[in-house]
C-alpha cells in the first residue's frame, strides 16, 4: 500500500443468489486474497427470489475495504453490496447462547448477571443453565467474560447481523 | 409447443454453434463420451484433439487472443479437469475469454470418491471467473449461455462447467438463451459524462502526461485501439504499453516508448517516474509495471480508465478512477475533447518531448553482435525484419525470449502478439501458436521460445501435424532456463542451481521424428538463412538458434527498486546492487 492508513472495522451487506458454492466463493476471495473475516452470518432472506443475506464484519485500510467490495460486486452470483459502515445508520446485533453450570453462589450470581444484561435463561438443569442474549457484540463480549468465573463451559454465536435505519431497503 | 427431446450432449453442441463457436479443443474420457458421440454424429462444429488438457487450454486461448472470439475446452473429469488448471488460472490473469466443459461422475456418484473424480468446482473456483456445476437437465440451455456471457462481458475471463455424466445423456429440451438478459451480472460499460470531462479537462492542461496502456484496450476491441490512436495524437502526448497492450498502439510510431517495466525501456519507465498525469487505460499497475510502489511515479495525477472497478485502487491510489468499456470511455474523451476545443499545453508538450529525446538517445536496447556467437536480441531483431511484412502472428513461452521479443518486435495492430503476462506459463507459446494457426490458417505464425519452455508442453507438436497447422518455433537455444540464470548472476552470486538443462534433445532430430521441419543456425551469418528458410516452408517448422548462454535481458529494475534505479546493462550490476527487500520478491 502506499498509504499507511488506520484500520477500520466495516460491516458489510452482500446480496447473493442463494446457489450451491456462492458461501465458497466469498470465504475464498477473502482467504485467497488475504482479507480478515471478524464475523459472516449467513441465511436465505428471500425464499421466493432464492435470495441469501450475508454480513460481513472485515477490517483493513479505507483501500482494502474499497477493493473488498469491488472484489465482492464482481462475484457473478451477487446482486448487491452495500457498505453498512459508511452508507448512513444502522443497527447491527448478535445473539449467543451461553451454558453455564455450577451450584449455590455462582448459580444465582449468574442468574442475576442475566438479569442485568437482560439475558433469558432458556434451558435450565439442576447444574446449568443455557441462557439467550442478543445485542452488539461488545456486550456479548462483556456476558461472556462476566460468565467466565461462574462457571462458563460452552459459547455459541451467531456472528453480526445488520440492517439499515429507515424506511429504504437494501 | 414443446420442442424435440435432445439429450444432453446435444443440447451443449446446439449451444455452442448458436454462440458462433466453430472449434473446440480437447480430449476425450470416460466422463464426456456422450458429448464425444454427439460431435461424432455432426459436421458443424470442428473438434482439435490435442495431447494433454493443459495445450487445450493454451490453444484456446491463443484462439481467442487473436480472434477477440471466446475460445473453447472440452476435457474430461478428474485428471482432464486439474491438467486445465493452469491453462485456466492464466487465462484468467490475462483476462482471456474461455468456456472449458469438463466431464464430471455422475450426480449419484458425486462425493463418492469415484473413478477419475476431482471436485471440479471446488478446484476451478479460484482460478475461474465463475463456474457451473449442472446437477438437472433443465438448467442445461441456460447454463451454456450464460458461460458465454460471463466469459465475454465485463472483465473476460474462463468460465468452467462441470457436466456429470448422467445430464451428457439424459433428455431435455434445448432453449436458445444467447439473448437472455443476465439477472445480476451487468458490468458498467459507460463512464458518467463528470469523470469523462474531468480526465479531458486533466490531460488537456498537463504538462507530462503519459498514456500507460494494457491488455484491456485489446479486449475492448480493434475499435478501442483505433480510438486510443486517435486520442493519443490529438493530444501528442507519449504513450507506453504493457506486455499485455503491445498492439494496441502502433509500435513503430514515434508517440510509443516501447513497453514499460522491469524489462521495459529506459524512456518508458524514466517518464513513467517523471510525468505528471499518467492515463492508465485498460491497465493494472501490477508490480511489474511499478516497481518499488513508493517510489512509484511519484509528481503524477492518475486517470484509471477500467472496465473492472476491482483493478481500481488496487496497487496504487488513483485521482480520477473511469469505470467504464475502454471503447465507449474512449469514444466519450474524444467527443469531449472535441466539443470543449480542448488543446494540450504545445511548449509544456514541446519540453517534455525533448526530455523524453534525451532518454531515447541512451537507446537502452543496443547490444553488441560483435563475434561469432549470436546474440538472442540479434536473431529476434532479425525475425521482425523477415517477418514485419507479412500476415504474422507471435506467440512467446515465458523468460527472456519473451521479454527480448517484447523489446525487439513492434507490433502495429492488436491481437497479432500472444503472451502469458500475468501467470507467465512456460509452454504457454506453442499450444497457443496451433490455437492461432488454427484460426488463421492462411497466416505465418512463430512461437518465439527458449528451449526449456519449449519442453515443456512439446507433446502438441504431434497436434500441429495432425491438423495441418504449419506454425514455427524459433528456439533462442541458450541451454539455459535463461531469466533464471539471470536471476542467479544477479541476486545469488552467480551459484546456477538446476537452470542448466543437460541432455537436451537434438531439436533437429527431433523435429525430424515428429514429422516437422528442423533447422539450425549456430553462427550470425546463418541467421538470416535459417529465418528465411523456415517461412517458406509450408509444414511445421523447430529454427533451433543457438545463442549466447550468457546473455542477460536489460534494461531490467531489478525487484524491489524504483523506475529510475534501473539497470542499463552488464556495466550496471556491479553499481548498485539489490536490495535485502528486493530479494525476496520475485
Amino acid at each position: 500500500m502506499v498509504e499507511d492508513l488506520a484500520i477500520e472495522r466495516h460491516t458489510i451487506a452482500v446480496l447473493v443468489d442463494n446457489e450451491a458454492g456462492v458461501l465458497a466463493r466469498v470465504i475464498g476471495l477473502f482467504s485467497g486474497r488475504g482479507y480478515n473475516i471478524e464475523s459472516l452470518t449467513v441465511a436465505e432472506t428471500d425464499s421466493d427470489e432464492g435470495i441469501s443475506r450475508i454480513t460481513i464484519v472485515t477490517s483493513g485500510t479505507p483501500m482494502i475495504i474499497e477493493q473488498i467490495k469491488a472484489q465482492l460486486d464482481r462475484l457473478v452470483p451477487v446482486h448487491r453490496v452495500v457498505d453498512l459502515t459508511t452508507e448512513g445508520a444502522s443497527v447491527e446485533r448478535e445473539l449467543a447462547l451461553v451454558k453455564v453450570a455450577g451450584k449455590g453462589n455462582k448459580r444465582v450470581e449468574a442468574l442475576r448477571i442475566a438479569d442485568i444484561f437482560r439475558a433469558r435463561a432458556i434451558d435450565s438443569t439442576n447444574e446449568s443453565f443455557v441462557f439467550e442474549i442478543s445485542g452488539s457484540t461488545e456486550k456479548l463480549d462483556a456476558f461472556v467474560e462476566l460468565m467466565e468465573p461462574l462457571g462458563l463451559v460452552d459459547v455459541s454465536r451467531t456472528g453480526v447481523v445488520a440492517i439499515a435505519r429507515g424506511k429504504a431497503a437494501l | 409447443m414443446a420442442g424435440k427431446d435432445l439429450n444432453g450432449s446435444e443440447i451443449i453442441i446446439q449451444a455452442l454453434l448458436n454462440e458462433g463457436v466453430d472449434t473446440v479443443f480437447g480430449y476425450p474420457g470416460g466422463a464426456v463420451l456422450p458429448i464425444y458421440d454427439a460431435i461424432f454424429q455432426q459436421n458443424q462444429l470442428r473438434h482439435v484433439l490435442v495431447r494433454q488438457e493443459g495445450g487445450a487450454v493454451h490453444m484456446a486461448e491463443g484462439y481467442a487472443r487473436s480472434t477477440g472470439k471466446v475460445g473453447v475446452v472440452l476435457v474430461t473429469s478428474g485428471p482432464g479437469a486439474t491438467n486445465a488448471v493452469t491453462g485456466l488460472t492464466d487465462a484468467l490473469m490475462d483476462s482471456i475469454p474461455i468456456v472449458c466443459l469438463t466431464g464430471q461422475v455422475p450426480t449419484h456418484l458425486i462425493g463418492n470418491d469415484a473413478f477419475q473424480e476431482a471436485d471440479t468446482t471446488g478446484i476451478t473456483r479460484p482460478c475461474t471467473k465463475h463456474n457451473y456445476l449442472v446437477k438437472r437437465m433443465e438448467d442445461l440451455p441456460r447454463v451454456m449461455h450464460e458461460a458465454f456471457y460471463v466469459a465475454r462481458s465485463g472483465r473476460p475471463g474462463p468460465v468452467v462447467i462441470d457436466l456429470p455424466k448422467d445430464i451428457l445423456m439424459g433428455l431435455g429440451q434445448y432453449e436458445d438463451f444467447s439473448k437472455v438478459e443476465h439477472r445480476t451480472y451487468q458490468p458498467i460499460i459507460k463512464a458518467g459524462k463528470s469523470e469523462i470531462e474531468k480526465a479531458v479537462s486533466m490531460i488537456a492542461a498537463a504538462k507530462k502526461p503519459l498514456f500507460y496502456c494494457g491488455g484491456g484496450v485489446i479486449n475492448s476491441g480493434p475499435r478501442a485501439c483505433k480510438q486510443l490512436d486517435r486520442l493519443v495524437k490529438l493530444t501528442g502526448a507519449p504513450i507506453t504499453l504493457t506486455l499485455m497492450g503491445l498492439g494496441a498502439y502502433p509500435g513503430t510510431d514515434k508517440q510509443f516508448l516501447g513497453m514499460l517495466g522491469m524489462h521495459g525501456t529506459y524512456e518508458a519507465n524514466l517518464a513513467m517516474h517523471d510525468a505528471d498525469l499518467i492515463v492508465a487505460v485498460g491497465a493494472r499497475f501490477d508490480d511489474r509495471i511499478t516497481g518499488r510502489l513508493d517510489a512509484f511515479a511519484p509528481n503524477s495525477k492518475k486517470i484509471h480508465i477500467d472496465i473492472d472497478p476491482s483493478s481500481i485502487n488496487k496497487n496504487v491510489a488513483v485521482d480520477l478512477p473511469v469505470v467504464g468499456d475502454v471503447g465507449n470511455v474512449l469514444d466519450q474523451m474524444l467527443r469531449a475533447w472535441k466539443a470543449k476545443k480542448l488543446k494540450s499545453n504545445a511548449k509544456a508538450m514541446k519540453a517534455w518531448w525533448n526530455i523524453i529525446e534525451g532518454w531515447r538517445a541512451k537507446d537502452c536496447l543496443k547490444y553488441d553482435q560483435g563475434g561469432s556467437v549470436i546474440k538472442p536480441q540479434y536473431a529476434i531483431e532479425r525475425l521482425y525484419e523477415h517477418t514485419k511484412d507479412l500476415d504474422c502472428y507471435i506467440t512467446t513461452e515465458v523468460g527472456q525470449h519473451q521479454m527480448w521479443a517484447a523489446q525487439f518486435y513492434k507490433f502495429n495492430e492488436p491481437n497479432r502478439w500472444m503472451t502469458s503476462g500475468g501467470l507467465g506459463t512456460m509452454g504457454y507459446g506453442l499450444p497457443s501458436a496451433i490455437g492461432v494457426q488454427v484460426a488463421h490458417p492462411d497466416s505465418l505464425v512463430v512461437d518465439i521460445s527458449g528451449e526449456a519452455s519449449f519442453l515443456m508442453n512439446m507433446q502438441e507438436m504431434s497436434t500441429a501435424v495432425q491438423y495441418r497447422a504449419p506454425v514455427k518455433v524459433f528456439i533462442t537455444n541458450n541451454q539455459y532456463m535463461g531469466m533464471v540464470r539471470q536471476w542467479q548472476e544477479l541476486l545469488h552470486g552467480g551459484r546456477y542451481a538446476e537452470s542448466y538443462t543437460d541432455a537436451l534433445p537434438d531439436l533437429v532430430k527431433l523435429a525430424e521424428a515428429c514429422q516437422w521441419v528442423g533447422l539450425r543456425a549456430k553462427k550470425p551469418d546463418e541467421v538470416d538463412d535459417v529465418i528465411q528458410e523456415m517461412i517458406e516452408i509450408d509444414r511445421p517448422v523447430i529454427a533451433d538458434i543457438w545463442v549466447d548462454q550468457t546473455e542477460n535481458c536489460f534494461p531490467m529494475i531489478p525487484s524491489g527498486a524504483a523506475h529510475n534505479e534501473m539497470l542499463l546493462g552488464p556495466e550496471d550490476e556491479a553499481s548498485k546492487p539489490v536490495s535485502e527487500e528486493g530479494m525476496v520478491l520475485v
